[in-house]
């Protein structure tokens, strides 16, 4: 092709289409949701900063709001661990890192996502391409894992560094159970947000309506008992009790409330697992009308 | 040879609305066929069924002797497409936009690279290379469109309404450029509701209308077929084209009444205008020009390609 001087592209070669069709494909065919992901990940570049900023600077905002206010003013064991009692702030902060998961989703399974279809309609230009939907889906989802990994990492770096993980050993997977609360959260998410194809401000329903209540509600702030039994079924639904209290297991070394470990793990992956099914489905359906 | 599109019965239904309704076409290597038909036509609907991203509803496709239900990524590896409306990425620049869509072909990145560089220079954008996409003008993004369809140095190349909204100058510059692909033995598919811009690229046409094929040929053979050799345009004021046409019932080959003018099909159009006078009749404008695609299309369906 570089022997061309005129700029014209290169025309078809002799060699027999369809074989050569067979080969160009089976890369893609492989690889599809890899090259996805490297263009999503481009795409974050744009808005870097963001994501510094909350992957490090709201931890920081609420660490230092907690560990110097609402802690020094709640100076008392508020749980007993198997290592004994514990801080509010150790209480707090598997709950701040399973939230940073979460929280990433309300802006890459949302806007993003209809702007993929409607408005940079970036989803159809890929789609063209020998990748297939359900790469698409995968590359954007796998992009977002990784962002999400490593948010929750720097995240939990910042919480030991501020004493509010008990056991540290244990404590490290916490970014795993984040991102799976994530993906409990996320998932079901994205596949709404592929679902719409008109915007009528459902995201800021979603926001108000489901994000914050679920934060609120959560068990975030004090243990989901301490709310009446009518409210606390808000906290079964939300993924971000079931990884909170994963979490706190991991950093105290006991389970903080009745509910065993895995039954809050399978809770997750159910959410999750249906969350995926459903996201792959809208985008074949969605792009291949 | 075996033809790289071969459509038998090819039909797309929506819920109750046929969109393509049965279609037979064949595409041999190195032509450039065009789909020419008003909106809502089924042009598009087509050109996805051939580009492997929407499923036929019934009847045979073979694209690159592959079925595209079974072999979509294969097909596509081989297609370059240029959607109706764009879907450059405009938070990339000019030249990332093209290497990360050589990515989604499996193509390294250095190839990627020197492609694109290639590619900006075959569409006129080596000054814009680093700019943003937000910045080109509509023209220019449809280059870019082209260049990135041709990152993966396709067999075939889509081109859904290439000029559409664009300025005449733009359009020349474009059709400049497919020219050059098509000399190089690029197969064209494109869709369009200019007939200038059929007559200028495609070999052979398809006229659509309600998802059906009306006629096909070459843009030549099809006016040949279907109009005379020239039309003497009368105006006569709206209310009056009605009553003219009466009185010049047999003067012509054919004669077409429009709401705004009376088309008049002959071999001679200024004979058919002096005989036009002699019957004292005297229009407020009168033009005689070669028949068009356009002439076909109205005798093929009674209306006109644009509304
Ligand atoms: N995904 C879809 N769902 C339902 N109807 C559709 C869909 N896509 C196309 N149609 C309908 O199918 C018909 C053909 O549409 P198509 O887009 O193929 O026409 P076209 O010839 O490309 O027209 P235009 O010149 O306006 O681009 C139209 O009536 C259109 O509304
Ligand atoms: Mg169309």
């Amino acid at each position: 092709m570089s022997t061309h001087t005129s700029g014209t592209p290169a025309g078809p070669t002799t060699e027999d289409p369809t074989a050569r069709a067979m080969t160009a494909g089976a890369l893609p065919r492989r690889l599809g949701w890899w090259y996805v992901a490297e263009h999503t990940w481009r795409a974050m570049r744009a808005y870097a900063w963001t994501i510094v900023m909350e992957g490090i600077g709201q931890p920081l905002v609420y660490l230092l709001g907690i560990g110097l206010g609402l802690a020094a003013f709640i100076d008392v064991s508020v749980a007993d661990g198997a290592n004994g009692p514990v801080t509010y702030l150790e209480f707090v902060a598997p709950a701040l890192l399973a939230s940073s998961a979460i929280g990433i989703t309300m802006g890459e399974f949302t806007y993003v996502v209809m702007s993929g279809f409607k408005w940079r309609r970036l989803y159809w230009g890929m789609n063209a391409s020998p990748v297939q939907p359900q790469q698409i889906v995968g590359g954007i989802v796998f992009a977002v894992v990784v962002r999400m990994l490593l948010t929750t990492i720097a995240y939990y770096v910042l919480i030991v560094a501020f004493g509010a993980v008990v056991d540290p050993w244990t404590g490290a997977l916490m970014p795993l159970v984040g991102t799976l609360g994530g993906l409990a959260f996320g998932l079901p998410l994205l596949a709404y947000a592929a679902s719409i194809t008109e915007d009528k401000g459902q995201f800021a329903m979603v926001q108000r309506f489901v994000f914050t209540p679920l934060f609120l509600f959560s068990g975030t702030f004090y243990p989901l008992d301490t709310m009446p039994v009518w409210l606390q079924w808000i906290g079964w639904l939300s993924p971000l009790w079931h990884a909170t209290e994963i979490g706190r297991s991991l950093s105290y070394g006991s389970p903080p409330g009745a509910w065993p470990v895995g039954v809050h793990l399978a809770i997750l992956l159910v959410m999750a697992v249906t969350g995926w099914v459903l996201a792959r489905r809208m985008f074949v359906k969605r792009l291949r009308g | 040879m075996t033809p790289v599109i071969a459509a038998r019965g090819l039909t797309k239904t929506f819920g109750d609305l046929t969109a393509v309704d049965g279609i037979d076409f064949e595409v041999p290597a190195g032509e450039s066929f065009g789909l020419l038909g008003p909106n809502g036509a089924g042009k598009s609907t087509t050109m996805r069924m051939i580009g492997a991203v929407s499923s036929r509803s019934a009847g045979d496709l073979r694209v690159l002797g592959l079925d595209p239900d079974a072999h979509g990524p294969e097909i596509r590896s081989q297609l370059g497409v240029v959607p109706q409306e764009d879907n450059l990425d405009p938070e990339l620049k000019v030249r990332e936009n093209l290497i990360v869509y050589g990515r989604y072909f499996g193509i390294p990145r250095a190839t990627c690279a020197s492609r694109a560089d290639e590619l900006l220079t075959f569409a006129q954008l080596e000054d814009k290379a680093r700019n943003k996409v937000d910045d080109l003008s509509g023209g220019m993004k449809r280059r870019l469109t082209i260049a990135r369809a041709l990152i993966n140095e396709p067999r075939i190349l889509m081109l859904d309404e290439p000029t559409t909204g664009l300025d005449p100058q733009a359009r020349h510059v474009l059709w400049d450029r497919l020219f050059r692909l098509k000399e190089r033995g690029t197969t064209l598919v494109l869709t369009t509701h200019y007939m200038d811009e059929a007559e200028q690229l495609c070999d052979r046409l398809v006229v659509v209308d309600h998802g059906r094929i009306m006629a096909e040929g070459s843009p030549s053979a099809l006016i040949r077929q279907y109009a005379s050799r020239e039309v003497a345009e009368l105006r006569f004021g709206s209310d009056r084209n009605a009553e003219a046409a009466a009185r010049l019932e047999g003067m012509a080959e054919r004669i077409e009444v429009l709401p705004d003018r009376v088309l008049l099909y002959t071999d001679d159009g200024e004979a058919l205008l002096e005989r036009v006078t002699d019957l004292g009749l005297h229009p407020t404008t009168s033009l005689v020009r070669r028949s068009s695609l356009e002439d076909v299309f109205l005798r093929l369906t009674g209306r006109s390609l644009i509304e």
